[in-house]
């Protein structure tokens, strides 16, 4: 599990989901949008809230909240679409991600970023990278790539249903 | 700057490789065809050249051998046979194999390339057998090269300064042209400047040369192959041994020669792929930014405003047209290379196998095609496997010995119909019913109807053959048709008549990038349906849901048409209107509706790929954006009817 372990600094965007706060780094975000008309995508699971237009490409959203177990994003002032990159089999696909709020962008060094803890959370540990120290609040590191590759074998499996 | 050329070369010498391999393969049938001998050695003379030029030198000496040979049947010393063709086939295969396999080209010629020199150099040595005699008293075989009379010309060559970038050496032309009988060559240095002005990297003689030669203008013409012909030579003809030339085109005078130059000089460019994909996307992006600003003069009610939208949309319509047709190719060149594929397994399964083809200048995009030839291959492998006789058979049923694989293709409407038939034995039912039961795709003592038992091949892993040859028989192959098919947004049926032969028909549109299609609303959601799919609209109200009992079925006039209810289906919010409508659609010869809650109209339709995460949705084939900046997803209506089939 090398490959999980954070040991350079690094650059982190913050996001709120209800009252947490996660971040992503930043290699991986490639913008944050306003939150526009997403077009639902019937027979795909609900997280998935379907697709919306980027500047002439079709781009899925995914709903963080319905995944991570929390009530649907509702949509406010603050509720952003982040543009993420995720390498899924070693090809980079661009994908959106429902935020409440999008906070600020961090620096972290490895010294500031714990392991992921084993209990006390309720998401699949499998999908955080770290838990990141910050004006002693936590912010959870989330691996994303790792999340949506689990995504697509789940897409998959729910269609051969 | 090199490597550019050398990418126009490796271009340039794979067209003229199909060149040579579909001249190779038509003068087996005609072999009389001085003509064709003709393409064949300028197509060969030009591979070895150019490879030459660019240090493949491998290639140029195996293609010296090929030329040796060659230059016996242009001068009519050896005929044309089916060994010929071949040996020279295999060298083509061999020079494509070191033009794909070698980085700098410089290896030596390999042992394959060796036997094929050997029996190259054999043919050209047997070239005293009485095989001549009798290509000699063939009646009307054209005059010949070596016959006619000498000429004497005077070729002024002028080369443009940056002859030696475009790699051509001048010293190799000059040789050449030595070669063709005695001359006078003559340098001019006058425009050579003083040395510290001088560009080594260009050329700044030209020559005049006075040459007596034999082997006619075309010979002359055939150095210069590769220099501006236009611009930078002119051969004039002195005077002519024969004042009553045998051969037309030695006969002709020089201006005709340069006005037919002059006609073939840019009658077309070169372009990347990867630009004109670009240009189509762009296009469609204007596409749809075009639709948005139709839709916000509608809004506005500005006169002004609407008359530009409308030029707008006129010019838009234009450009989307024009350029979608820069991607369009014949089909020919597909075509062609099933030539080598009949000619290889018929050899290879001792059938006698002809292949005709029909329609081979109809248009379809470069992708479509390039995603068609795979199905293609295998359709005619199967057709000659399973389909075409051994010749003893053929003869006992009573047909021509050879058997004939006729491909076709035509336009029909937004499509292209491409048919592949053969004059076989047909498919053997019983065979099919009863692997069908075997493999439990049909129930036991089914009646089905004969349609539904020729589409059992589609099934993956189907096969009634027993053998498993090298060829096929291993059940794969159909089922990948029918994919290809399926991803092409196209259809596949197969027809049969016993001892008569199988014609297997692809539907497949003329292009991926924007179709013509019908915008539809359930609930809050826009849908497209592909417009060459639609055949009506009518009303569906609950009254007469509540006629149907419940029953998903609609009377559309006379008869009875079965529906799907997408709303009810995709879990749409909202409630539904009290009168909804029913597109009718045909999906494989079946009238199917598809129930929505408005049809809005017309659309044309920028498909887009909805990515990744969202490939293996049922249903949906892609998506586009709507006027008002909006996603609307594109129905796979065919995987919709499937899906209902099997729930059912």
């Amino acid at each position: 599990m090398n490959d999980g372990l954070i040991t350079e600094t690094a650059q982190y965007l913050t996001f709120k989901l209800g009252e947490e706060v996660f971040a992503l780094d930043i290699g991986k975000v490639r913008e944050v949008l306003d939150f526009t008309t997403v077009t639902r995508v019937p027979r795909t699971p609900d997280f998935m809230r379907g697709v919306i237009n980027l500047r002439g490409n079709v781009v899925p959203v995914a709903d963080m909240r319905l995944k991570f177990g929390m009530t649907e994003t509702e949509k406010g002032v603050n509720t952003c679409i982040i543009i993420v990159e995720v390498a899924v089999d070693g090809e980079t696909t661009v994908l959106g991600v429902m935020a409440d709020s999008v906070l600020e962008v961090l620096d972290l060094g490895p010294d500031r970023i714990e392991p992921p803890p084993r209990i006390g959370t309720r998401l699949n540990v499998d999908f955080i990278r770290g838990m990141g120290k910050c004006d002693e609040e936590f912010v959870m590191i989330l691996d994303i790539d790792r999340i949506f590759s689990c995504e697509e074998l789940v897409l998959a499996r729910d269609m051969a249903d | 700057m090199i490597d550019r050329y050398r990418q126009a070369f490796l271009d340039e010498a794979e067209e003229l490789l199909a060149e040579l391999e579909l001249g190779l393969l038509e003068l087996e049938q005609s072999p009389a065809d001085m003509e064709l001998v003709g393409r064949v050695f300028r197509a060969m003379h030009t591979i070895k050249g150019s490879s030459a030029m660019f240090g493949y030198d491998a290639i140029a000496a195996l293609g010296h051998e090929v030329e040796a040979v060659l230059e016996l049947v242009r001068s009519n010393r050896l005929a044309v046979t089916t060994p010929l063709v071949g040996t020279i086939l295999l060298a083509r295969d061999q020079i494509k194999a070191m033009l794909a396999g070698t980085a700098g080209g410089c290896d030596g010629i390999t042992d394959g390339g060796r036997v094929i020199v050997a029996s190259l150099r054999e043919l050209v040595s047997s070239s005293a057998s009485p095989a001549v005699a009798e290509r000699a008293s063939l009646p009307g075989s054209s005059p010949v090269y070596g016959e006619c009379g000498e000429i004497t010309c005077l070729i002024r060559f002028r080369p443009h300064p940056d002859l030696f970038l475009r790699g051509i050496n001048p010293l190799q032309i000059l040789n050449e042209l030595r070669g063709l009988g005695p001359c006078r060559v003559v340098a001019h240095t006058d425009e050579v400047p003083l040395l510290e002005e001088l560009d080594p990297e260009l050329c700044y003689l030209r020559w005049d040369v006075e040459l007596v030669t034999a082997r006619g203008l075309d010979a002359v013409q055939d150095a210069f192959i590769f220099v501006d012909q236009e611009r930078e030579v002119e051969i004039e003809v002195l005077a002519d041994a024969n004042d009553i030339s045998p051969d037309e085109e030695v006969g002709s005078s020089p201006g005709a020669i340069e006005q037919h130059n002059g006609e073939k000089s840019i009658s077309s460019i070169r372009v990347e792929a990867a630009k004109l994909d670009h240009l189509v996307n762009l296009v469609g992006e204007l596409v749809t930014v075009q639709a948005r600003i139709s839709q916000t003069a509608a809004v506005r009610n500005d006169t002004e405003l609407l008359a530009l939208a409308e030029d707008l949309e006129r010019l838009t319509g234009g450009l989307r047209d024009n350029a979608l047709n820069i991607r369009m190719l014949p089909i020919g060149g597909t075509f062609n290379r099933f030539r080598r594929i009949v000619h290889d397994l018929g050899m290879e399964l001792g059938k006698e196998v002809v292949l005709e083809t029909w329609g081979a200048e109809t248009e379809l995009d470069k992708t479509v095609i390039e995603r068609l030839t795979d199905p293609l291959v295998h359709i005619v492998r199967n057709s000659i496997d399973h389909g075409i006789e051994t010749p003893q058979l053929r003869l006992a049923a009573g047909k021509p010995r050879q058997g004939a694989i006729h491909l076709s293709a035509q336009h029909s409407g937004g499509s292209v119909i491409i048919a592949i038939r053969d004059d076989g034995a047909g498919m053997d039912r019983e065979a099919l019913r009863a692997r069908g039961v075997e493999r439990g795709l049909i129930p036991a003592g089914a009646e089905l109807p004969d349609r539904d038992l020729m589409n059992l091949i589609f099934a993956p892993g189907f096969t009634t053959s027993e053998l498993v040859t090298n060829v096929s028989g291993r059940g794969v192959g159909m089922d990948v048709v029918k994919r290809a098919m399926d991803s092409l947004r196209g259809s596949v049926s197969v027809t049969s008549l016993p001892g008569d032969g199988t014609t297997i028909t692809l539907t497949i549109p003329l292009t991926l990038a924007i179709i013509e299609s019908l915008l539809v609303r359930v609930g809050p959601d826009c849908f497209v349906l592909p417009l060459s799919l639609v055949e009506e609209c009518v009303e569906l109200t609950s009254a007469d849901r509540a006629k149907a009992h419940g029953r998903h079925l609609v009377r559309v006039r006379d008869s009875i048409v079965p529906y799907i209810p997408l709303r009810e289906r995709f879990g749409a919010r909202g409630e539904a209107p009290e009168i909804e409508q029913v597109v009718i659609t045909e999906v494989d010869g079946k009238r199917v509706g598809l129930v929505v809650d408005h049809v809005i109209g017309e659309h044309q339709t920028v498909i887009k790929s909805i990515g990744r995460m969202f490939r293996n949705v049922a249903g949906v084939s892609g998506a586009t954006i709507l006027g008002n900046g909006t996603v609307a997803l594109i129905l796979d209506v065919q995987q919709l009817v499937q899906d209902e089939v099997l729930a059912a």
